[in-house]
């Protein structure tokens, strides 16, 4: 092939891989705005922060030490090595062969070096991580929801990371061979230190075999990265780039405000009698449209969001006190079942199908009931997640519409509310007794006075 | 608060009860001793007697959002109605919703939870605790309540009031933010559980106890109840009782 029509196809796989990855965010965006709610772009400077220190800075990752730093290996090899990737890109336009290596003479080795042992502590967190999935019994990797696809998915990303490694490591190996030979015309980068150690596995090579090689693994690490680009878009591994959305966003106040519902505040006031604050008397149909959350455009775009910045590493589940005790209820499906059902809705969409009238919503045909009605509220789930997704958030938006759309709350429930209505206690006990604790410790304390005197 | 009104006097604090307070039997000694504390400590409070309501908290989080505006209007127009500007309670869950989900629809107060109130309290030496006190070495473990806990971010002010008495506080492995719930919150109180392996308040008491402490104490009334059972369930509550922290400093002080 000579240069010209490497670089026509690489500006080709540049433009298709473009393509699709543009139509897959906006149908995300599309997706995840299929939610409703507001724009929340007050306290941007907390907000901010929140970004900076929980998803750039992976504060809430190093509850746990040992998975965090093979984590922040990953994560500082992802985002340092993409620096490289900046050049593959640009010799591939341009047709050139290692663009930054002629200008920045001397000191082009010291990055490229710092990207191999970036890449081989990828390597070796990858092989851990793959090691501690399938092998070690670590229970939160071996839950109900957790079996094929997400498993597989999860296995999938691992291997291609190490592969796409490797690929740089041969590449820069026999890149370094290259540059002795005479036949070749390679510029030089410096002793590589952990390519060099490939070396004996090439040197015997004729400088065609060796050109081929070195090519071939700049194809597929470069056509890697956009295909590995477009698969986490369909991946939980979009997390690398939801996690930062989805902590500037993340609720701010203490974790057990609920999240109040204008509309029924404005009822009550016209019910009770009491002016809005505002004045408007008028209750806007739209608003009202339904009370709680039964499929995924009621619920807030901020938790669909969530559901597609969830890595299903269970973290809230294994804090989850009624999975623990063996209940149906598990926070991180709650997040995967949203994010499943937005999937499904968005694609049907693109189809020109019904969407969200397609019979079926998140409640009953994703996440059931008896899943719901298990949570204590204990915020425990939403304390564990490295990102900040608030799976409690869905869940009581999902019981709103049990209880006021449906009326359909569990029968214990609806007499809890009942006594409340009649006797202004979630305990049948008669309003006029309330008081009684007051005279029996005039009594008690009598008698002990009492006591005392005799 | 109406008979103070009514003498013209001004209250400093307002202790809400709560119902758990007001009616459960093992509860209303709570609400007493936190009362004998005030009243040694000379504190001007006012309760609301029959005029206080459920907050709407179990009605909230069970999803009855109507329910709970309800009882939020009729609560807040009598709270406002008395001008009362500070509260104090024994129950998270009513601190919670009084202090986070009250102003939003016009009830703006300064809400403490009562192991806030009682730190403040020993703090400023209003509460003196003597050393070699009933509690003196006696082991005692802290539960952590959700609600102030992870809700809140009150984790420090039960465990220093515990300090204060100088027992020997440990922990349980899940504890601050990783604490445990008793299984009761989110309206799981009026309900049975869903079926599953284990009830969470075993689960919780198993981990209690196998602290070795004789005292669990607790800052809620729903925790109160469900370790309560759970003990019960053990067959250790000879050896083993469940306090509240305001019973434990008014045990300690004798009142
Ligand atoms: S808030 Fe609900 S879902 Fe989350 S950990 Fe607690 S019980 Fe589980
Ligand atoms: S919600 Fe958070 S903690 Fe739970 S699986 Fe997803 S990323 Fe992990």
């Amino acid at each position: 092939m000579t240069g010209l029509i490497m670089q026509i196809t690489f500006l080709l796989v540049l433009a298709v891989a473009g393509y699709i990855l543009f139509r897959r965010i906006s149908r995300i965006r599309k997706n995840i705005l299929l939610g409703k709610g507001e724009a929340h772009n007050n306290h941007s400077s907390e907000r901010f922060k929140n970004m900076l220190l929980i998803a750039f800075g992976q504060k809430k990752m190093f509850k746990k030490v040992i998975p965090a730093l093979l984590h922040l290996a990953l994560y500082v090899g992802f985002v340092v090595i993409n620096l490289e990737v900046l050049e593959f890109v640009l010799d591939g336009i341009f047709g050139t062969h290692r663009i930054f290596a002629p200008t920045l003479g001397g000191f082009y080795t010291i990055p490229i070096n710092i990207f191999e042992f970036l890449a081989v502590a990828v390597i070796i967190s990858c092989v851990i991580f793959l090691w501690r999935r399938n092998v070690l019994t670590i229970r939160r990797f071996h839950a109900q929801e957790l079996t094929s696809w997400p498993k597989l998915d999860a296995n999938i990303i691992l291997i291609v990371e190490i592969v796409l490694m490797l690929a740089i490591l041969t590449m820069n190996a026999t890149d370094q061979i290259l540059q002795d030979r005479p036949d070749a015309s390679y510029p030089e980068t410096g002793f590589l230190f952990f390519s060099a150690l490939l070396i004996p596995l090439f040197e015997g090579l004729s400088t065609g075999t060796l050109i081929f090689i070195e090519r071939f693994a700049w194809w597929f690490h470069i056509i890697g990265i956009l295909g590995f680009a477009i698969y986490i878009t369909y991946s939980k591994h979009l997390h690398i780039f939801m996690a930062f959305p989805n902590t500037y966003y993340a609720r701010l106040a203490p974790k057990g405000k609920m999240e109040n519902m204008p509309a029924v505040t404005k009822e009550v006031q016209i019910m009770l009698g009491v002016p809005p604050e505002n004045g408007d008397v008028t209750i806007n149909a739209e608003e009202i449209s339904r009370f709680g959350a039964k499929d995924i455009n009621d619920l807030d775009w901020r938790d669909i969001m969530g559901a597609y910045a969830c890595t299903e590493c269970g973290r809230c589940t294994a804090e989850c006190p009624a999975n623990q005790t063996g209940k149906k209820l598990s926070p991180r499906k709650i997040m995967m079942d949203t994010r499943d059902r937005a999937e499904d809705v968005g694609k049907d969409l693109e189809k020109g199908g019904k969407g969200l009238e397609d019979g079926k919503s998140l409640l009953d045909n994703y996440i059931t009931r008896e899943e719901i009605n298990a949570c204590t509220s204990c915020n425990a789930c939403v304390e564990a997640c490295p990102v900040s997704i608030n799976p409690l958030s869905i869940i009581l938006q999902m019981r709103r519409y049990v209880a006021m759309e449906e009326a359909q709350s569990p029968a214990s429930w609806n007499a809890m509310f009942s006594n409340i209505e009649n006797n202004f206690a979630p305990w049948k006990f008669a309003p006029s007794d309330r008081f009684n604790w007051a005279d029996e410790l005039k009594n008690e304390s009598a008698a002990t006075q009492k006591e005392k005197h005799n | 608060m109406a008979e103070m009104v009514a003498e013209g006097e001004e209250a400093e604090v307002l202790f809400w009860v709560g119902c758990a307070g007001s009616y459960d039997d093992r509860y209303k000694r709570v609400t007493k001793a936190f009362v004998k504390i005030l009243h040694k400590v000379g504190i001007k409070f006012a309760v609301l007697g029959q005029e206080e309501s459920c907050t709407g908290d179990p009605a909230r989080r069970a999803g009855n959002e109507f329910l709970f505006q309800m009882q939020a209007a009729s609560n807040i127009q009598v709270l406002n109605g008395y001008n009362v500007k500070k509260i104090v309670t024994a129950c998270p869950h009513c601190f919670n919703t009084l202090k986070n989900e009250y102003p939003e629809l016009g009830g703006d107060y300064e809400v403490i939870h009562h192991s806030t109130f009682l730190q403040q309290l020993i703090n400023e030496g209003k509460i003196k605790l003597e050393g070699g006190g009933t509690f003196k070495g006696k082991k005692i473990t802290y539960h952590d309540s959700c609600f102030l806990g992870r809700a809140n971010n009150i984790y420090e002010a039960p465990r220093e009031v515990l300090e204060a008495l100088d027992a020997d506080l440990i922990e349980m492995k899940r504890c601050r933010t990783k604490g445990f719930c008793c299984g009761a919150g989110g309206a799981q109180m009026f309900k049975d559980a869903e079926p599953g392996r284990k009830e969470v308040n075993i689960d919780r008491t198993e981990e209690a106890l196998s602290t070795g402490a004789q005292t669990i104490a607790v800052a809620c009334p729903f925790c109160m109840t469900m370790m309560s059972d759970g003990v019960k369930n053990k067959n250790k509550e000879k050896e083993v009782s469940v306090k509240d922290i305001a019973e434990l400093i008014a045990e300690n002080e004798k009142l």
